[in-house]
C-alpha cells in the first residue's frame, strides 16, 4: 500500500509539475500576482511530493518488500542496513528518483529563499525548473518506473552490487547529483532572464551563491568518487578518464568557469551574455552526463545498457533543453545591453583567461569523450581515446592557468598591474621552487619536471598566502593592523584563497603521488617478505572469514619500517554469495597523508598469492585539496552579501544615495 | 574467468550490471572480433608524433608509469626492457574490457598482448614497431592514444583550434569594445544642441 501510495504521489507531483511549469509564467506575462505565488507554492508541494515517492520507495528498501521488482533486482534481506538506504540510488530507476528529489529540492529552496527575488523573474525560474522536473517525471513514470510489482513475490532479493555495498554510495551519489542537478538553477536563472530580456548585477548576484553551492557539493562528489573508485578497484588508479568520470567533469570544469565569469559579472557587469551562455552550457553538459550514463551509447563500465527507449527519452529532453536553451540564447542574447569595460590586463582579465582555459579544457574534455562514438556511427571506424590522449592535452592547458591562478586575485579590477604583481609575488615563487626542489630532495631526487610540478603545486599553495598577505598588508603595516586589516576581510576574499590552495594541495599531491610512488608485484609465499617503499612487507598467511553477505580469504600482512613492526594490513578476496561475485578488498595503511596499498592478486601455483604492494607517498593531498576547495566554497556562501541575499531592485535607487555599508573589494 | 575485473570508477556508481562478472570481459576471441589488418605503409608521420607525444609525455605528468595487472611471471628479467613494455601496455586498449588499458586490466586477452609486447620487445623491436604490429593486427582500436591521421584530425586539431578561435575572439572582444563606447564624434545637431545650451 505504502509503495502504491509512493507511486501516486509521483504521479500528482507530474500534475503539479506541469501546473507550475505554465501558469506562474503566464502570470509573470500579464503580471497577475496570484499567478505567480502559485510557483512557489507549487514548487514546495512539489518537493514534498516527490519526497513522499522516494520516502515510499526507501521504506520498500528498508523493509526488504521484494515484491516491488526495483527492490528485488536491486537488494537481499541480509543486506546491512544502511546499505538498504543508500541502495535505492544504486540502481537506475532509483539514482533517476534521487536526480528528481534534488532537482525539485533546489526548486524548493528557490522558492523558499526567493523572497526578495522579483516576483517575475521567481516565478520564471521556478517555471524553468518544473519544466526540466515534468520531463524528468515522464521519463520516470514512462520509461524507468520503481515501483512495478511482481506477483508471486520472490522470497529473496538478487542483491545489490558488491562494488556499490560501500560507504561510498550512501555519500557520493547524493553529493555528486546535489552539485550536478544544482548547476539548473543556474540554468532555470539564465533562461528566465533571457525570457524577460533583462539582466544585471543583481541578477549575477543571485545566482552566484547557487553557482557556487553547485559547484562545492559537486567539487565533494567527484573526490569522494575518485577516493571510492581508488580503494575499491584494487589497482590503486584514482582517475582514469572513464567517459562516466568525465560526464562528471566536464560540468564541475564549466561550472568553475562559471563561478568566476559571474564574479566579474556581479562585480562589474561585464561578461553577461558570456556568464548566461555559460549557465545554459553547465547545465547542458549535466543533462548530456545523465544522457551518456543512462542511455549506454558510450562503452562505459557503468552504463546500462539495457534499454533503448530510455536512451531517446533522454536524447529528446536532452535534445528539447539544450536545444531550446541555445535558441533563446541566439534569439535573446543580442537584446541584452554590454557592460563595463576593463583593460586586458586586469582582475576581471585574469578571469577571462580562466573561463578560456577552462572553456577549451571542457571542449578537449567533450570532443575525446564523444570523438569515437561519432566516427563510428558516421564512418563505422572504431578508435579509442583514452588516458594517454587526455592525460597529454588537457594536462599542457592546465599547465598555463595554473601558472595564472595566483596572480589573479593580486590585480586590480578594471585596469591591473601585471609589473607590480610581479614585484610582489616574485618572492613567494621563488619560494614555490625553492620548496619545490627541497621536497624532491628530501625524497631521494626526481626528473627536472616533476621538481617544477611539484613547484607547481606549491605556487598555487603560496601564491594563495601571497593573495591574503598582500590583502592584509603585511609587509608594511605593524603585525596587529595588518592582522585587523585581514580579519575584516569580506569571507569570499577567504574562499577565493582558501579554494586556490586547496588547488595547490591538490596538484602538489597528483606530481607527488606520481614521482615518487613505487610498485612491487611479486610472488608471496606465507612468511616472505619484501621491500616496498621503504617498509618490508610480511606476508603472515590467510585466513576465512566471513561477513553478512559474503564469504572472505583475508591475507594478513605485517608492516615494519628497520626492523621495528608500525603496524598490520588485512588485505581480502571477496565473494558475494548472493551474486557469486568476487571483489578485492585492498589493505590500506595510511601514514600521515601517504598511503601503503596492498592488493591481493591470484594464488600461485605451490602455495602463496600474487601480491601488489604501492607506495603511495601524499595521495591524500590529492583528495585532501579537493576538500579545502569544498570548505573554501562553503566559507565564501556564508559571506554577508550572499547570506543577506541581493539588494532589491526597487529599493536600489535609494541605496545607491547614502553610503553603502558594503567592503569595498 | 576469475578475474576481479576493474570494475568501475565510480564517479557516477550506480550501474547495476557494471560489475557483474558477465558484462567486462565475454568472450576472449576478441582476435576474432576486432580483425583488421590494415595496412600500414607510412610510419614517418606517426613516428614524427609518436616523438613529440612522447616528449609530451616526458614532458607531463606521467613520468613514471605504474603498472597494474602486470604478474610477475610475465616480466622481462631486463628493467630497462620491462620499463618500456610497461609505457607501451599503458596505451594499449584491453579489447574485452570497458576503457582500460592491457596494464590495468585482468582480462586473459590482455595477458595475452601484454606477453606479445614484450617477446616483440626481447627480438629487438622499436617501441613503435611494436605499436604498428598490435595496429596491423586489431586495428586502431587498440590503441587509447589515437594516432594522427584523416579521421582523428578534427580530434587533435580541436583543442588548438578551440584555443586559437577562443583567443581570437577575446582579441576582436578587446579591440572593438573600447571603440564602441569610447565617444563617438559628435552629430551636428548635438553640438548644434550644446552650443545652444553653452549660450553661444
Amino acid at each position: 500500500m505504502i509503495v502504491e501510495l509512493g507511486h501516486y504521489a509521483l504521479v500528482l507531483a507530474l500534475a503539479t509539475a506541469l501546473i507550475v511549469s505554465i501558469l506562474p509564467m503566464i502570470g509573470a506575462r500579464r503580471g497577475d500576482v496570484a499567478l505567480m505565488t502559485l510557483g512557489t507554492t507549487g514548487s514546495i508541494a512539489l518537493f514534498l511530493l516527490v519526497a513522499l515517492s522516494f520516502g515510499a520507495l526507501t521504506w520498500a528498501y528498508v523493509v526488504s518488500d521484494f515484491s516491488v521488482n526495483n527492490v528485488w533486482e536491486n537488494s537481499h534481506s541480509m543486506m546491512p542496513l544502511i546499505y538498504k538506504y543508500s541502495g535505492v540510488w544504486g540502481n537506475h530507476e532509483g539514482s533517476m528518483m534521487l536526480w528528481l528529489l534534488i532537482l525539485t529540492l533546489f526548486s524548493a529552496l528557490v522558492a523558499v529563499f526567493g523572497r526578495n527575488l522579483p516576483e517575475t523573474l521567481k516565478a520564471n525560474v521556478l517555471g524553468v525548473q518544473a519544466w526540466i522536473a515534468s520531463a524528468f517525471l515522464f521519463f520516470i513514470l514512462l520509461t524507468s518506473n520503481p515501483f512495478l510489482r511482481l506477483n508471486p513475490a520472490p522470497a529473496e532479493g538478487q542483491d545489490l552490487n558488491p562494488v556499490l555495498q560501500d560507504l561510498g554510495l550512501a555519500v557520493h551519489p547524493p553529493l555528486l547529483y546535489l552539485g550536478y542537478v544544482g548547476f539548473s538553477v543556474c540554468f532555470s536563472f539564465a533562461v528566465a532572464a533571457l525570457i524577460e530580456g533583462r539582466i544585471d548585477a543583481a541578477w549575477a548576484r543571485w545566482v552566484r551563491p547557487w553557482t557556487l553551492a553547485a559547484w562545492t557539493f559537486l567539487t565533494a562528489g567527484i573526490a569522494m568518487g575518485s577516493y571510492w573508485a581508488y580503494y575499491e578497484l584494487g589497482w590503486g588508479g584514482w582517475w582514469f578518464w572513464d567517459p562516466v568520470e568525465n560526464a562528471s567533469f566536464m560540468p564541475w570544469l564549466a561550472g568553475t568557469a562559471l563561478l568566476h565569469s559571474a564574479l566579474v559579472m556581479e562585480k562589474r557587469e561585464a561578461l553577461k551574455i558570456w556568464t548566461v551562455l555559460l549557465a545554459i552550457m553547465t547545465f547542458s553538459l549535466s543533462l548530456l552526463g545523465t544522457f551518456l550514463v543512462r542511455s549506454g551509447v558510450l562503452t562505459s563500465v557503468h552504463s546500462f545498457a539495457t534499454d533503448p527507449t530510455r536512451g531517446i527519452f533522454i536524447l529528446c529532453i536532452l535534445a528539447l533543453f539544450i536545444g531550446g536553451a541555445f535558441s533563446l540564447f541566439a534569439w535573446r542574447a543580442p537584446m541584452l545591453k554590454a557592460g563595463g569595460l576593463f583593460a586586458p590586463i586586469s582582475r576581471e582579465g585574469g578571469l577571462v583567461l580562466n573561463n578560456l582555459i577552462l572553456t577549451v579544457a571542457t571542449a578537449t574534455v567533450l570532443t575525446g569523450t564523444l570523438y569515437p562514438l561519432v566516427l563510428e556511427t558516421l564512418t563505422g571506424e572504431k578508435i579509442s581515446v583514452g588516458a594517454p590522449f587526455f592525460n597529454m592535452t588537457f594536462g599542457l592547458l592546465m599547465l598555463p592557468l595554473l601558472i595564472a591562478v595566483p596572480f589573479g586575485p593580486m590585480l586590480a579590477w578594471k585596469r591591473g598591474d601585471l609589473l607590480g604583481a610581479l614585484q610582489r609575488i616574485y618572492v613567494f615563487a621563488a619560494l614555490a621552487l625553492a620548496a619545490g626542489f627541497v621536497f624532491a630532495y628530501l625524497k631521494g631526487g626526481g626528473p627536472i619536471l616533476s621538481i617544477f610540478g611539484l613547484a607547481l603545486g606549491f605556487w598555487g599553495m603560496f601564491g594563495a598566502i601571497a593573495d591574503l598577505w598582500y590583502r592584509g598588508n603585511f609587509g608594511k603595516l605593524k603585525f596587529s593592523v595588518a592582522f585587523r586589516r585581514l580579519a575584516g576581510l569580506p569571507r569570499s576574499a577567504f574562499g577565493t584563497a582558501i579554494a586556490h590552495f586547496g588547488l595547490g594541495v591538490t596538484v602538489l599531491g597528483i606530481f607527488a603521488a606520481t614521482t615518487f610512488g613505487t610498485e612491487t608485484v611479486v610472488d608471496m609465499k606465507q612468511g616472505a617478505t619484501v621491500n616496498a617503499g621503504g617498509y618490508q612487507v610480511t606476508f603472515d598467511g590467510m585466513k576465512d572469514a566471513a561477513g553478512p553477505n559474503y564469504t572472505e580469504q583475508r591475507a594478513h600482512f605485517t608492516v615494519r619500517e628497520g626492523g621495528a613492526v608500525i603496524s598490520d594490513v588485512w588485505s581480502s578476496k571477496r565473494l558475494y554469495t548472493a551474486r557469486r561475485m568476487p571483489t578485492t578488498e585492498a589493505g590500506i595503511l595510511t601514514m600521515a597523508l601517504s598511503q601503503l596499498y596492498v592488493s591481493l592478486g591470484d594464488p600461485i601455483d605451490g602455495g602463496g598469492m600474487v601480491v601488489r604492494i604501492w607506495w603511495k607517498p601524499f595521495i591524500l593531498c590529492i583528495w585532501g585539496g579537493a576538500l579545502v576547495m569544498m570548505f573554501g566554497g562553503f566559507v565564501s556562501l556564508s559571506d554577508r552579501r550572499l547570506r543577506v541575499g541581493a539588494p532589491n531592485r526597487k529599493a536600489k535607487a535609494v541605496k545607491a544615495a547614502k553610503p553603502v555599508m558594503e567592503p569595498a573589494e | 574467468m576469475m578475474g576481479r575485473s576493474r570494475k568501475l570508477p565510480l564517479t557516477l556508481a550506480l550501474s547495476p550490471l557494471a560489475g557483474r562478472g558477465d558484462m567486462p570481459q565475454l568472450g576472449l576471441g576478441a582476435c576474432g572480433l576486432f580483425p583488421s589488418p590494415r595496412a600500414r605503409g607510412e610510419g614517418g608521420g606517426s613516428r614524427m608524433r609518436g616523438f613529440v607525444s612522447r616528449l609530451l609525455l616526458i614532458l607531463f605528468i606521467l613520468v613514471p608509469i605504474p603498472a597494474f595487472a602486470v604478474n610477475p611471471d610475465e616480466m622481462l628479467k631486463d628493467p630497462a626492457l620491462e620499463h618500456r613494455a610497461r609505457e607501451i601496455s599503458a596505451q594499449l586498449r584491453c579489447m574485452v574490457c570497458q576503457n582500460q588499458s592491457i596494464d590495468d586490466s585482468n582480462a586473459d586477452l590482455a595477458r595475452d598482448l601484454r606477453v606479445l609486447v614484450r617477446e616483440r620487445l626481447t627480438d629487438g623491436d622499436s617501441d613503435g614497431q611494436v605499436l604498428d604490429y598490435v595496429v596491423s593486427r586489431y586495428g586502431e582500436f587498440a590503441l587509447l592514444n589515437p594516432r594522427f591521421s584523416a579521421k582523428t584530425v578534427i580530434l587533435w586539431v580541436m583543442p588548438i583550434a578551440a584555443l586559437l578561435i577562443g583567443i581570437l575572439a577575446l582579441v576582436i572582444f578587446i579591440r572593438t569594445r573600447p571603440s564602441q563606447r569610447s565617444v563617438a564624434a559628435l552629430s551636428a545637431e548635438e553640438k548644434a544642441r550644446i552650443d545652444d545650451l553653452l549660450g553661444k
